[in-house]
C-alpha cells in the first residue's frame, strides 16, 4: 500500500540540461536485423512488440542486414542519399537567406532528412500526403522544383501561394503534399479523411499522415486514431519522434506510455517503429505500410525514432534548453552519413564521389536560390500585389470584400 | 404542391442532392441506420449504402476533420453536429481549415462542405441545446453561413449549400423543425401543413445564398430578423400594428446589404432581432452596416432585440428569449423616438 499522505504533482524532465553531459544510454536500440518482418495481413495483436522495439536495416559497419532489407537498388539508393543531401545543403542556404534578411521564418530538418525522402518513394503516384512543416523531404524526393519552394520562402512574385502563407507552408496537389496548415495535428484526422473518400470512391490511392512527437497530444491526432480505426481507413499514420517539441522533451507528450506507436495498439492499428536515420529501414517500412492500405488491410501507425539535431526554427535556440552537444551524442548517427557509408561498403560510392556531389548540389540550389531572388525576396523585388490578398478566398469574391478591395484601392 | 416539415425538407434536399452526385456523401453522430435524432437523414442510408450514408464516431472535430479530407480528395461532405452547442470541439477545424484551404493554398485545395447544426432556443433546451453561435461563423473569413426560416427554403438553400463550392455553415432552428412558431408558447403550435411556406416542390430546385426575402412589405420601419425571430417579428407587428417591413436575412453571409440598405432608406427605422447574445452578436455587424449605410436615412437609433447576454437558462426560457412582446416593444419605441 503506497505511502497515502499529501499528493505530488508530477512534471516528466528531461535527463539532462544546458551544461549537462549528453546521455542516450538508457535509449535501447535494439541491433539491425534483429526486428521480424511480418505479412503484411498480420493480427496486429500478434505484432504488439513491434511498438516497442526499432526496426533497423543497416549495422554499424554500413551493411544491410536482416528481414527488412534488399528492397532498393543502388540506383535508388544513390538518388535517395543526392535528395538527402539536397534538402540539407537547400536547409543551409534557406537558413542562412532568413538570416540575412531575405525572408522573415525558416524550418530546418537537420538530422530528419531520411524519413520523408525515404517515406516519399514508398507511395505511388495520386497518393496524398498531409504533411507538417518538417517534411519538404517529400517534395524534394518528388522532384518538385526547389526554385518554387524557394519562391515560397521569399513570398516572391512568383510565390504559387501568392504571399498569403508562412515560409514552409508549402501546396501541390499535383505532388501529393496536402497544403500545410500552421494549426498542429489538425492535417491528421484530414489525412485519415482523405482515405476515406478513397475507399468510398473505389479508388486505389491512399492517403499518409504525417505529425511530430508534441503534437500527438492535440486532440485530432486522438480523432485521427478513432476514425483510422473505425472505418479501416486506407492511411499511414506517421509519427516523425524528434525528441523535441521547441524545447519539450517527449516525454511532456509522450507520459508514461512506452513509445509513442504504442499509442496505435489501444486502437487496434498495427503499429511499428523504425530507425528514422536509416533510409533503409524507413523506406522498408513504408512500403509495408502502403501495401497494407492499399490491400485494403487498414491503417498501420509508424514511429519513427531520430533527433531534431538542428533549432527548432530560426527563431529558436536550443542552448536554452538543451545540450549543445547532445546531437552528437544521439546513437541513431546522421542519416546522411550512415546511407553514404552503406554506398561506400557497396561499393557505389565514395568520399571523393561524395565530396564531388556535395559541390555540384550547392551549384545547383545557389542556382535556384538566385533563379528565386531575381523574382524577389521579402523585402525587396518583385511582391505578390495587394489584389491577391483579397482573392481566392472564396470561389466567388463576395460584395463585402469587393468593397474592401476597393477601399483598399486595388 | 406537396407540404413538408422542416425536417422533411432538409431530408428530402439530401436525397435530391445524393439522387444527382454521388460524391455527396453524408454523415454525422446517430445520422445513418437510425437517421438522426431529429430524423432529417431517415431512409437516406437503405437507400444508398454505408458508404454514402453512415454513422460517426462522438468526435466533432473528427467529423469536420474528416470531411476536410473527403472535399480535398473531391467528395461533396454534407455532415451533421448534433447540436450547433457541440460544435466547439469542431472549431479549430471550421476556422482554421475548411474556412482557409482554399486561400492558403491559392484554390490547389479546395472544401465544399456543408456543416448542417440543429441551433436555436424555445424548446427547454436548456444551456447546451439551445444556443445560437452564428456570429462565431460569421466573424471567420472564408466560410458561408445560412439560417433557413421555412421548408421550402430549407430544401431550396440546402441544395444550393451542397453544391456551392465553398464551405458552408447550415444552422437549422430546430424549433421550426415541425412548424413555425413565434413565441407565443402557451399557444398551440401550428404544423407546416397549414403554412404556405410548408410547400416544397418535388425534385431539385436551389434558394441562392446571399440572397434575402421580404417576408411582410411596409413602410414604417424595417425589421431584419432570420431563423425563428421571422415569425415572432411578425407576431408583433401584427399585435402593435406598426407597418413595419420584415427582412429575412436567410444568408448572414455573404449579405444581402442592397436589400437590407433599400429597405431601411425607405422606412427610415430598423429593428433587429436575434436569439442569439446581444454583445459582439450579428446583430452588430448588421446595426453598423445600416448606420454607415443609411445615416442620413435613419429618423431613430437603430434598435436590437437579442438573447440577454448570460448562458441559455432552464426554467426562465421565456423571459430569455426574444418573445413578441419584447420585440413589439422595441418595435413601438423606435417608431416613437
Amino acid at each position: 500500500m503506497a505511502d497515502a499522505g499529501m499528493l505530488r504533482f508530477h512534471v516528466p524532465e528531461p535527463e539532462v540540461r544546458p551544461g549537462g553531459t549528453p546521455d542516450f544510454s538508457n535509449v535501447p536500440i535494439p541491433k539491425a536485423g534483429s526486428v521480424p518482418r511480418p505479412d503484411i495481413d498480420v493480427d496486429p495483436r500478434t505484432i504488439r512488440d513491434h511498438a516497442f522495439s526499432i526496426i533497423r536495416v543497416l549495422n554499424r559497419t554500413g551493411e544491410a542486414v536482416g528481414p527488412w532489407a534488399g528492397l532498393l537498388s543502388s540506383d535508388e539508393l544513390l538518388a535517395g542519399l543526392r535528395h538527402m543531401m539536397t534538402l540539407r545543403t537547400f536547409d543551409a542556404r534557406m537558413q542562412m537567406a532568413q538570416r540575412q534578411g531575405k525572408t522573415s521564418f525558416y524550418m530546418q530538418h537537420l538530422g530528419e532528412e531520411a524519413v520523408a525522402c525515404a517515406f516519399r518513394k514508398a507511395l505511388e503516384p495520386g497518393d496524398m500526403n498531409f504533411p507538417t512543416y518538417r517534411q519538404a523531404g517529400l517534395l524534394i524526393a518528388d522532384g518538385y522544383p526547389m526554385v518554387t519552394m524557394m519562391n515560397q520562402i521569399y513570398s516572391n512574385e512568383a510565390d504559387p501561394l501568392k504571399g498569403r502563407q508562412l515560409p514552409v507552408m508549402y501546396s501541390s496537389k499535383e505532388h501529393g503534399f496536402f497544403s500545410i496548415s500552421g494549426n498542429l495535428a489538425t492535417q491528421y484526422i484530414q489525412a485519415v479523411g482523405w482515405a476515406m473518400a478513397s475507399a468510398i470512391s473505389n479508388d486505389s490511392k491512399i492517403a499518409a499522415a504525417w505529425i511530430g512527437d508534441g503534437s500527438t497530444a492535440e486532440s485530432d491526432f486522438h480523432s485521427a486514431l478513432v476514425f483510422a480505426s473505425t472505418y479501416k481507413a486506407p492511411v499511414v499514420l506517421n509519427v516523425v519522434n524528434n525528441q523535441w517539441a521547441i524545447s519539450t522533451f517527449q516525454g511532456i507528450a509522450r507520459g508514461g506510455s512506452g513509445t509513442f506507436a504504442a499509442r496505435g495498439l489501444g486502437f487496434g492499428i498495427p503499429s511499428l517503429r523504425v530507425d528514422g536515420n536509416d533510409y533503409l529501414a524507413v523506406h522498408a517500412v513504408a512500403k509495408w505500410a502502403a501495401e497494407r492500405a492499399r490491400s485494403n488491410l487498414g491503417p498501420t501507425l509508424v514511429e519513427y525514432v531520430t533527433y531534431r539535431a538542428g533549432a527548432h526554427s530560426s527563431s529558436d535556440d536550443p542552448s536554452a534548453y538543451r545540450p549543445k552537444t547532445e546531437s552528437d551524442a544521439w546513437p541513431l548517427g546522421d542519416p546522411i552519413v550512415r546511407l553514404k557509408n552503406h554506398l561506400i561498403q557497396l561499393g557505389v560510392w565514395s568520399d571523393e564521389r561524395h565530396a564531388q556531389a556535395e559541390a555540384e548540389i550547392l551549384d545547383t540550389v545557389i542556382a535556384a536560390q538566385k533563379e528565386a531572388e531575381s523574382h524577389g525576396t521579402l523585402h525587396a523585388g518583385g511582391k505578390p500585389s495587394t489584389r491577391d490578398m483579397f482573392e481566392g478566398l472564396y470561389a466567388e469574391m463576395p460584395p463585402h470584400l469587393r468593397r474592401q478591395r476597393q477601399q483598399a484601392g486595388v | 404542391m406537396p407540404r413538408r416539415t422542416m425536417i422533411e425538407a432538409i431530408r428530402d434536399a439530401m436525397d435530391v442532392s445524393m439522387g444527382r452526385d454521388s460524391k455527396v456523401v453524408v454523415f454525422g453522430e446517430d445520422v445513418g441506420f437510425f437517421g438522426g435524432v431529429f430524423r432529417c437523414t431517415q431512409g437516406l442510408q437503405a437507400k444508398y449504402g454505408k458508404s454514402r450514408c453512415f454513422d460517426a464516431p462522438i468526435n466533432e472535430s473528427g467529423i469536420v476533420g474528416s470531411a476536410i479530407g473527403m472535399a480535398a480528395y473531391g467528395l461533396k461532405p454534407c455532415v451533421e453536429i448534433q447540436f450547433a452547442d457541440y460544435m466547439f470541439p469542431a472549431y479549430d477545424q471550421l476556422t482554421q481549415e475548411a474556412a482557409r484551404l482554399r486561400y492558403r493554398s491559392n484554390g490547389d485545395f479546395t472544401c465544399p462542405i456543408v456543416v448542417r447544426m440543429p441551433t436555436g432556443g424555445g424548446i427547454f433546451g436548456g444551456q447546451t441545446h439551445s444556443q445560437s453561435p452564428e456570429a462565431l461563423f460569421t466573424h471567420v473569413s472564408g466560410l458561408k453561413t445560412v439560417v433557413p426560416s421555412n421548408p421550402h427554403d430549407a430544401k431550396g438553400l440546402l441544395i444550393a449549400a451542397i453544391e456551392d463550392p465553398d464551405p458552408v455553415i447550415f444552422l437549422e432552428p430546430k424549433r421550426l423543425y415541425n412548424g413555425p412558431f413565434d413565441g407565443h408558447h402557451d399557444r398551440p403550435v401550428t404544423p407546416w401543413s397549414k403554412h404556405e411556406l410548408g410547400e416544397v416542390a418535388d425534385g431539385h430546385y436551389t434558394v441562392p445564398l446571399g440572397k434575402a426575402a421580404i417576408r411582410r412589405a411596409g413602410s414604417a420601419l424595417t425589421v431584419l430578423a432570420y431563423g425563428t425571430m421571422v415569425y415572432v417579428a411578425q407576431a408583433a407587428v401584427e399585435e402593435t400594428g406598426i407597418d413595419a417591413e420584415i427582412i429575412d436575412l436567410r444568408t448572414l453571409l455573404p449579405l444581402d446589404l442592397d436589400t437590407i440598405v433599400a429597405s431601411v432608406r425607405k422606412t427610415g427605422r430598423c429593428v433587429i432581432v436575434h436569439e442569439a447574445t446581444l454583445t459582439s452578436g450579428f446583430g452588430a455587424e448588421l446595426s453598423a452596416l445600416v448606420q454607415e449605410n443609411c445615416f442620413y436615412h435613419l429618423e431613430a437609433p437603430v434598435a436590437r432585440v437579442a438573447g440577454w447576454d448570460t448562458p441559455y437558462p432552464h426554467a426562465q426560457e421565456w423571459d430569455y428569449f426574444p418573445g413578441p412582446v419584447r420585440v413589439g416593444r422595441a418595435l413601438i419605441e423606435t417608431m416613437e423616438a
